[in-house]
């Protein structure tokens, strides 16, 4: 019993140095990753389609994927699992991971930069390193998906102007015959420079376990 | 509304010395001036006091007309009734004097790089004032309490409550509540407190500190330790800080309000008595939440009102903006007439009915409603402050070395403290630190105003001996706070390089990943399992757009996805944008990008993916086709774009013969009559029924019969109105692009000769294209107005 827990213990110290989350936020996620996959050792892409929350998700297609995409995992490999440990959970995980008021500027840099990959490898499903026009289209789409019946021409209205402005602040001088190609890894981060990842994209994870806070139902 | 009549018969004299430079403004001045003295002879001549003036009038009317019964007097032709009209006169002489102040501040480019406007501002109110005082003349009570919160007040407030950033403000509310109301009730203890002790420790001299008891200085305290909203608007605005420290303190000085009305009205209440028991304290801590939340519900009613009220004004579009000021200044009134917090009521009036009123409106209403709100907020302003200075001129002073100086340094000590010690706590809750840096500006940033005098104003003489030392005291912790903190926050900013607002406008990439961004947010929360910020926005967004879009917003908008309004927006912005900086005949010179439509339509289509949904159901080798023949197209009418001329536009005889065109060309005709009818303001004739080639330009995107208005023919002007029931979603644009595009038609005959079926889905991508790369264009163009907030969408 004691071997055991120190044992696990020392499993979260490394994931902990990895990852950057403290003890206590790991052992909690741990459990919602008991509570997710059945108290199996992988998590499957149908445990999270289960969860009912996100039904009302337009883009829970694409969160979904990014939890079983190589790429997320910091590791240079590319394609994507048909399901992932408590590891890779907590990988993809501690990309939404706030800023400490310890944090340095560079660190800081180095955060948005991770972010922002994040949300390239979300909207570059086909990996060529570049978001297209297409793939963009379908970012504006899924993103209107829930609101009612959306006139097609719209959402790609939008997405030409979106692409088209990008193309406008990153290269602007191009001849009337040169083609962009897409939205590239540098002007991605050009544009959304002003966002500020690193103070946005981040949720509260807590020390405190309150997935048994609920009462009864499992969501599983 | 308030009486002047009687109130004060005073003139006042405006500051002719060399301010403003130019001819015609001395000339006005000078005729400003002797209408003065000449206003100012006939009171003098009649009476020193208010009743009197009246009396002598009636006086004199009875002997005119005594005079009448016994000698006929030759007809006056020409009579001077000063008395008839001198209310009115006055304060337009104020309003007008203020506005021409502002005017010439900003003539002296480096004077208000230096000092902020409100220093200026009130040292012309202290000339006022010493000039009024010089002539011998009483002057008038200006910050007579009334006056300042029924009249001065309340424009301000709208403004900022309309067009607060509701985004920063819910994230941070947290934070700001803290500061609001911890914040607020510990300086008001620290400085009553300790004000106390210093005047009780006054060794040797019995002064006339002795006589003051703690209670008195508890509402002093209270008095004092409110940041006030003005202030902070007038020097913040000119710092340009980041957003988050900018709403951060003005979102304290909104909510701060509450609570210094309740400790205001405890303190004042118990004074008389010089106790106050548990009880007391109790019943102020329900007061409290009475005051804030009722004056917020107070607000939040009216505010539903206004929005209901305006889904309903698409055929009486002129009193729109009334609709909007009316509403919003009687939920101000309704709540002080409870005593409930006026301000906060009127901040959660405007946040309330802005998304929904702004969908309902038409584009004119809204210019109106954000350029009448600037106005009046500004004249206030400067009223406001002007009139400090004049106040400071007649006093009643009562000056005490001990207390001011005292009062002075523990309010800077207790702000400090307290911004500190809470920022320690509030720390611990906050993802995004507050730094030491932004604390600083926090403190710093803690003015006092207006408010804080006309609190002093109100006290009862006969239950506060010691007023005037209290209105001295006030009136110096202001000018300090004012003068000194105004006019060294923006060096020090410099100093510290504390990160400053962002100038770029919102781009429709942006707005796309903010959403992106809260959605998957969410969606992350939801697998954590734990209800988190983002959760508990996305359900009220989804309530707001099940439920109350529904009843507030007329027609079709009310199923507008945000992102689609967001667009929409944007391009008529741009729209506006090209019209003002020469209509695209003249290019605008900033014009660095020569992307366009054709640079990002890929020139081969990628190989199909299985996951990726159909987009068109044309074979691709057509596809491919029609858009090679649009690029070239494209390509010609940028060249063309510099020399148009819209004389030379023709009829096109395009004829191939579209049964299913004609039929919509009738529907069109029928609309466009039915569109003259309803827009009976405008003074350009409707266009006329145009060809078919100008029609299918505005079919464009009409697979799902979109409904686009005519432009009248004459003028480039733009007269878009979104809101009309009849056209859901379709921003019209220019003149220019539709001729253009007409033109190149014209050109090449271009015309999709492939049957007409085709050319449907196609053309609409491409039309919107040309449209927009001609838009687009102007998207480096700074684009003349700065005026970003308005843009946020509520609960983004």
């Amino acid at each position: 019993m004691g071997a055991s827990q120190t044992r696990s213990e020392h499993k979260y110290q490394d994931l902990a140095d990895k990852t950057g989350f403290s003890l206590e936020q790991i052992t909690n996620l741990h459990k919602r990753f008991q509570q997710l996959s059945g108290n199996e050792d992988t998590l499957s892409r149908q445990n999270l389609d289960n969860i009912p929350a996100l039904a009302n998700n337009p883009i829970r297609n694409q969160i979904i994927e990014a939890f079983f995409d190589k790429r997320n995992q910091h590791q240079d490999e590319v394609g994507s699992f048909n399901e992932i440990g408590f590891e890779q959970f907590l990988m993809v995980m501690s990309h939404f991971r706030p800023p400490t008021l310890k944090t340095t500027e560079e660190e800081k840099e180095a955060l948005r930069k991770e972010k922002l990959r994040f949300l390239f490898n979300m909207h570059d499903t086909d990996n060529d390193g570049t978001i297209t026009l297409v793939e963009y289209r379908k970012v504006v789409e899924e993103l209107l998906s829930k609101s009612g019946a959306i006139e097609q021409e719209t959402a790609k209205a939008i997405a030409d102007a979106a692409m088209l402005e990008v193309a406008s602040t990153n290269v602007p001088d191009m001849a009337p015959d040169d083609f962009y190609e897409g939205i590239t890894f540098e002007h991605f981060e050009q544009i959304l420079k002003g966002l500020e990842m690193e103070s946005r994209m981040h949720i509260r994870f807590l020390d405190v376990d309150t997935t048994t806070m609920r009462c009864g139902k499992s969501t599983s | 509304m308030l009486s002047f009549n009687g109130l004060y018969r005073c003139d006042c004299l405006p500051d002719p010395a060399g301010i403003c430079k130019s001819l015609p403004e001395r000339g006005l001045l000078l005729l400003m001036v002797l209408v003065f003295l000449e206003g100012s002879v006939l009171p003098l001549g009649a009476a020193s006091s208010p009743d009197v003036t009246h009396q002598a009038n009636s006086d004199n009317h009875i002997v005119k007309e005594a005079g009448h019964n016994f000698t006929k007097k030759p007809f006056p032709v020409l009579s001077l009734d000063y008395h008839h009209i001198q209310a009115p006169f006055e304060i337009s002489l104020w309003v007008l004097l203020a506005s021409l102040m502002k005017l010439g501040f900003h003539l002296i480019p480096r004077l208000s790089g230096i000092v902020p406007e409100s220093c200026l501002l009130i040292v012309v109110g202290l000339l006022v004032g010493g000039l009024i005082k010089l002539a011998g003349e009483q002057v008038p009570p200006v910050l007579d309490s009334r006056l300042f919160f029924l009249c001065l007040l309340p424009p301000i407030i709208l403004d900022a409550g309309y067009f607060l950033p509701i985004r920063p403000f819910m994230e941070n509310l947290g934070t700001i509540l803290m500061f609001a109301v911890v914040g607020t009730l510990w300086n008001a203890f620290f400085v009553g407190g300790l004000l106390y002790a210093v005047c009780q420790i006054q060794p040797g001299n019995p002064s006339i500190l002795h006589q003051l008891e703690l209670l008195p200085c508890l509402l002093f305290g209270s008095i004092i330790s409110a940041v006030d909203p003005v202030a902070v608007l007038a020097v913040f605005e000119e710092i340009h800080i980041n957003e988050l420290l900018h709403i951060l303190v003005f979102g304290e000085s909104l909510l701060n309000d509450a609570v210094t009305v309740v400790l205001y009205h405890l303190f004042e209440e118990y004074a008389g008595v010089g106790s106050v028991t548990v009880m007391d304290v109790f019943l102020g801590i329900i007061s409290f939440l009475v005051v804030a939340v009722g004056g917020v519900l107070v607000g939040a009613i009216y505010g539903i009102l206004a929005a209901f009220t305006s889904r309903f004004t698409s055929h009486t579009r002129v009193i729109e903006p009334l609709f909007v000021f009316v509403y919003s200044y009687m939920a101000y009134l309704s709540a002080e007439m409870f005593h409930l917090s006026g301000i906060m009521s009127l901040i959660a009036c405007g946040a309330v009915m802005r998304p929904y009123v702004e969908a309902n409106i038409s584009h004119k209403s809204h210019t109106t409603i954000k350029y009448f709100l600037k106005m009046w907020s500004s004249v206030s302003e400067t009223l406001i402050f002007i009139f400090l200075g004049v106040a400071t001129v007649e006093g009643p002073h009562n000056w005490n070395w001990t207390f001011v100086t005292v009062t002075v340094i523990l309010c800077l000590v207790a702000r400090v403290i307290g911004v500190v010690g809470l920022t320690y706590v509030i720390n611990k809750f906050r993802i995004v630190k507050l730094t030491t840096k932004d604390q600083f500006i926090v403190a710093y940033g803690g003015l006092r105003g207006a408010i804080a005098f006309s609190l002093g104003f109100l006290l009862n003489k006969d239950h506060f001996p010691l007023r005037d030392m209290f209105l001295t005291a006030i009136i110096t912790v202001i000018f300090f706070t004012v003068f000194v903190q105004g006019m060294t926050i923006k060096p020090l900013v410099e100093l510290l390089a504390v990160k400053k607002k962002q100038e770029a406008k919102r781009s429709i990439n942006e707005e796309i990943h903010t959403q992106f961004l809260d959605h998957l947010l969410t969606g992350i929360e939801d697998i954590c399992g734990h209800y988190g910020h983002h959760h508990w926005k996305d359900k009220l967004n989804r309530f707001n757009k099940k439920y109350v879009k529904k009843c507030l917003i007329a027609g079709e908008r009310s199923k507008e996805p945000q992102l689609i309004a967001f667009y929409h927006k944007m391009e008529m912005k741009q729209a506006i944008e090209l019209v003002e900086s020469g209509g695209g005949v003249k290019l605008p010179s900033a014009m660095p990008s020569a992307v366009s439509m054709q640079n990002i339509q890929p020139k081969k289509l990628p190989p199909a993916k299985p996951a990726e949904r159909a987009l068109s159901n044309l074979p691709k080798g057509r596809e491919e086709e029609i858009r090679k023949i649009l690029r070239s197209n494209l390509q010609r009418t940028r060249q063309r774009l510099r020399s148009y001329n819209r004389h030379t536009l023709l009829a096109d005889p395009y004829e191939d013969g579209l049964g299913d065109l004609l039929i919509k060309k009738q529907k069109m005709i029928e609309l466009e009559r039915k569109i003259k009818d309803m827009n009976n303001y405008l003074t350009v004739p409707a266009a006329p029924p145009d060809s078919p080639t100008m029609c299918r330009a505005r079919l464009a995107s009409d697979p799902q019969a979109y409904s686009m208005k005519p432009e009248p023919d004459s003028v480039p002007t733009i007269q878009v109105d979104l809101a009309s029931p009849q056209s859901p979603d379709s921003v019209n644009l220019m003149d220019e692009f539709r001729r253009a595009e007409q033109q190149h038609e014209e050109d090449q005959g271009l015309m999709m000769k492939p049957p007409s079926g085709e050319s449907g889905p196609k053309k609409p991508g491409e039309e919107d294209g040309s449209r927009e790369h001609k838009l687009m264009r102007c998207l480096s163009d700074p684009g003349p107005s700065a005026d970003e907030d308005e843009d946020e969408p509520f609960l983004p």
